[in-house]
């Protein structure tokens, strides 16, 4: 019991901090430009293939660094020719152009790579044994993803609370326009806020795909709860989203360990009050938790758990 | 002509061609492709009483389109193992109560609030519903999902609905009611303030309207008739499965209305009529086709955010006067390069996809247009490349002459 309560920590709070390197730049893009980024995980594949094809012709520690910054230059592309264009239209217009670039994206994927999951390996100089605790062993790739996370979590937070560059991000969050007349390039703070969110997700991807499957679904898996825990967080909030990230993280990772079914916790009652609801193992049921988490948090408090604005 | 007379008149061409319409093309593929077209077209219209009327872009429409489906399946299995008197043309129905019945649940938690956050509701509603579908085995059924016959229930009139035919009529007869009463519904005080309250929701306020009920109330109806969509394709297809409720067909949806033009009323059924044909089509030619769609969609949101229905739109008013005519000579101009450059896009896909994805097992030599090539050799993609590239910057040339055009064509329409 002791170790799968250690091992599930370990693993949600690594889940969670995966999560929390994409939510992050999602929720600053989103309180920035008013954008939600559909295709925000789709960068995040890209970022996995991208490490994929580079660490297969020259290496995974060159992959580490250039994949990242190839997925940041793309974000700023699409960012400068074509959210902005469609920016006129409304905030419609830009919802539904992200969603069809994570619609192409994702087939422009299929056609480059395949329909399958790709052989994205963990390399030979990470792939060793960590640690070993009540006799099972921990990957030591695991503690690199989670120091990789830590890592960009106190840059993300030195870069925003400390630097002149994180005073004029913060400034723009909530008034744009005043930082305009400051003098400031806004368009150019978006292109390079979206650029780095994307690059952030690029990251993500290319330290998850080795430990998760690289395929061309897996934005599609992913996309729907980034927003969930963007929403929960509180949009906007980036306390809130590192809170909620690990939340869901945590959630899932213990949902899926655990194989108690809701009959067995209060009784047979449960299996006639929820008919098959309440004989589903928890772990069947784990990937509706964020989704119900999503609803009960837009029914009790509608900002979400740490955001100030009414979501 | 008065207004009245005319949109009658066009809903009497609309109706005669859903009549006449298997008997100019009588072939199985195309009845069985305007079946569907049928169903398309309400649960496009459907969902543009959302989009499009009341501002709101859902992310899960499919849900209602989805469980209606699944709740028309098993009441027709109900009504078939226990002999009740209820014929096949009133499933429909069944299918609007369901989809107004989830409407009210899920309605009520997301139209709270408008814009990007109610996307982000419909979306997480959608994707739990989604993952309902996989634990609950009873209801969807799992992976098979829930088949029914439509053939086991009561008669009506003397038809079985066995074949194809006779389903497609009882499609359009459903298809043709729920287009009246969606139009209908347009022009009441109810449908403008639906208009209202997307074009200005604190106006709307101050006239004395709440927003949010207004957008439940649009919801709801919108859900149920999303329910006879869903309910005429379990009759259609006689089988319901997890995919029908899906981020899949909530997408497809959004695309058909968008692509056909979200300001018009007759934009979606442009939208579900043209997207449908060329899903059937498309797949057959290439199998890139879902590329073609999703690039499709970002051009459309790029340089028509009005769809067909907003570009024909647009030369309404200069077909009246006959001014369209000097639109011609600027219009066939810049035709030719559209051309190279659509043409070169496509080489380029199909170049790229062939040598991707089917050169290991079927060879370098692709057909594009019936004609053969190489993939493997430079000459097409040089080809593909100066077509794509040339006809871009040839548009770019010819663009203001198009403005100018417009200008001639719209000028003497102040001072006739």
């Amino acid at each position: 019991m002791l170790q799968l309560i250690t091992f599930s920590t370990l693993n949600g709070i690594l889940y969670g901090m995966l999560l929390f390197m994409m939510a992050s730049g999602l929720t600053l893009i989103f309180s920035m430009m008013g954008v939600l980024n559909f295709a925000h995980a789709s960068f995040y594949m890209i970022g996995a293939y991208f490490g994929f094809e580079i660490s297969r012709r020259i290496g995974f520690w060159p992959a580490f660094f250039v994949a990242p910054l190839l997925v940041g230059a793309l974000g700023a592309l699409i960012e400068r020719y074509g959210l902005r264009r469609v920016h006129r239209f409304g905030h419609i217009a830009e919802l539904l152009f992200t969603f069809g670039l994570a619609f192409v994206l994702e087939e422009l994927v299929n056609m480059i790579w395949g329909k399958l999951p790709v052989d994205y390996r963990v390399p030979p100089s990470l792939d060793f044994v960590a640690f070993r605790l009540f006799d099972t062993t921990y990957p030591a790739y695991r503690i690199f993803m989670l120091a990789t996370a830590v890592a960009m979590f106190a840059f993300l937070l030195i870069v925003l609370k400390r630097t002149r560059v994180g005073l004029i991000i913060q400034a723009a969050l909530t008034h744009p326009n005043m930082v305009a007349m400051l003098g400031h390039d806004v368009p150019t703070v978006f292109m390079a806020v979206f650029g780095v969110g994307a690059a952030l997700a690029g990251l993500a991807g290319v330290i998850a795909g080795p430990a998760l499957v690289t395929q061309p679904s897996m934005a599609a898996l992913l996309g729907p709860i980034l927003f969930v825990v963007i929403v929960v967080g509180g949009l906007g909030s980036l306390g809130g989203a590192f809170v909620a990230s690990l939340l869901i993280g945590l959630v899932q990772t213990f949902a899926v360990a655990i194989n108690v079914s809701l009959a067995d916790v209060i009784g047979p009652f449960a299996a006639s009050a929820f008919g098959e609801l309440g004989r589903a193992p928890l772990a069947q049921i784990a990937p509706v938790l964020p989704y119900l988490m999503l609803v009960l948090v837009l029914v009790f408090k509608p900002t979400g758990l740490f955001g100030n604005r009414e979501t | 002509m008065s207004e009245s007379l005319r949109i009658s008149l066009a809903f009497l061409a609309l109706a005669t061609l859903f009549v006449v319409a298997p008997h100019l093309i009588a072939s199985g593929v195309a009845l069985t492709m305007m079946s569907l077209m049928g169903v398309m077209i309400i649960f496009a219209l459907s969902y543009n009483m959302l989009l499009g009327q009341t501002g709101l872009l859902s992310f899960g429409h499919a849900v209602y389109y989805g469980l209606a489906g699944f709740c028309a399946a098993h009441a027709m299995n109900l009504i078939a193992s226990n002999k009740l008197p209820i014929p096949l043309p009133a499933i429909p129905l069944v299918g609007a109560v369901a989809g107004l019945v989830f409407g009210i649940i899920f309605g009520a938690i997301s139209t709270r609030r408008a814009g990007t956050v109610f996307s982000m509701i419909s979306l997480g509603l959608g994707e739990l519903v989604a993952a309902f579908a996989l634990v609950l085995h009873t209801f969807f059924g799992g992976e098979e999902g829930i088949a029914t016959n439509r053939v086991k229930l009561a008669p009506f009139l003397g038809y079985r609905f066995g074949p194809q035919i006779q389903v497609y009529y009882l499609i359009a007869f459903w298809c043709f009611v729920c287009v009246v009463l969606m139009y209908a519904l347009t022009r009441t005080p109810f449908g403008r303030m639906c208009n209202a309250v997307r074009d200005n929701p604190e106006r709307a306020e101050f006239v004395g309207y709440s927003t949010q009920r207004i957008r439940f109330q649009t919801f709801v109806l919108s859900a149920m008739f999303a329910g006879v969509a869903g309910a005429l394709a379990a009759i259609n297809f006689e089988l319901m499965n997890s995919q029908a409720i899906g981020a899949g067909t909530s997408g497809q949806v959004l695309l058909m209305t968008f692509v056909g033009g979200v300001g018009h009323f007759a934009g979606p059924i442009i939208g579900a009529v043209l997207i449908t044909f060329l899903q059937i089509s498309l797949s057959d030619i290439t199998k890139a086709w879902m590329l073609y769609f999703g690039l499709l969609f970002i051009l459309v949101v790029m340089f028509s955010p009005g769809g067909i229905a907003g570009w024909l739109a647009l030369h309404q008013p200069l077909l009246r006067g006959g001014r369209i005519v000097r639109l011609i000579p600027a219009y066939s101009l810049a035709a030719i390069p559209l051309a190279a450059n659509l043409l070169g896009g496509i080489l380029l896909i199909e170049l790229a996809h062939h040598m991707l994805v089917e050169a290991q097992s079927g060879g370098s030599i692709l057909r594009v247009f019936g004609v053969s090539m190489d993939g493997a050799s430079v000459w097409p993609w040089l080809c593909a490349v100066v077509l794509f590239f040339g006809g871009a910057l040839g548009l770019r040339a010819i663009w203001p002459r198009i403005g100018d055009a417009w200008a001639l064509a719209t000028a003497d329409e102040a001072s006739p």
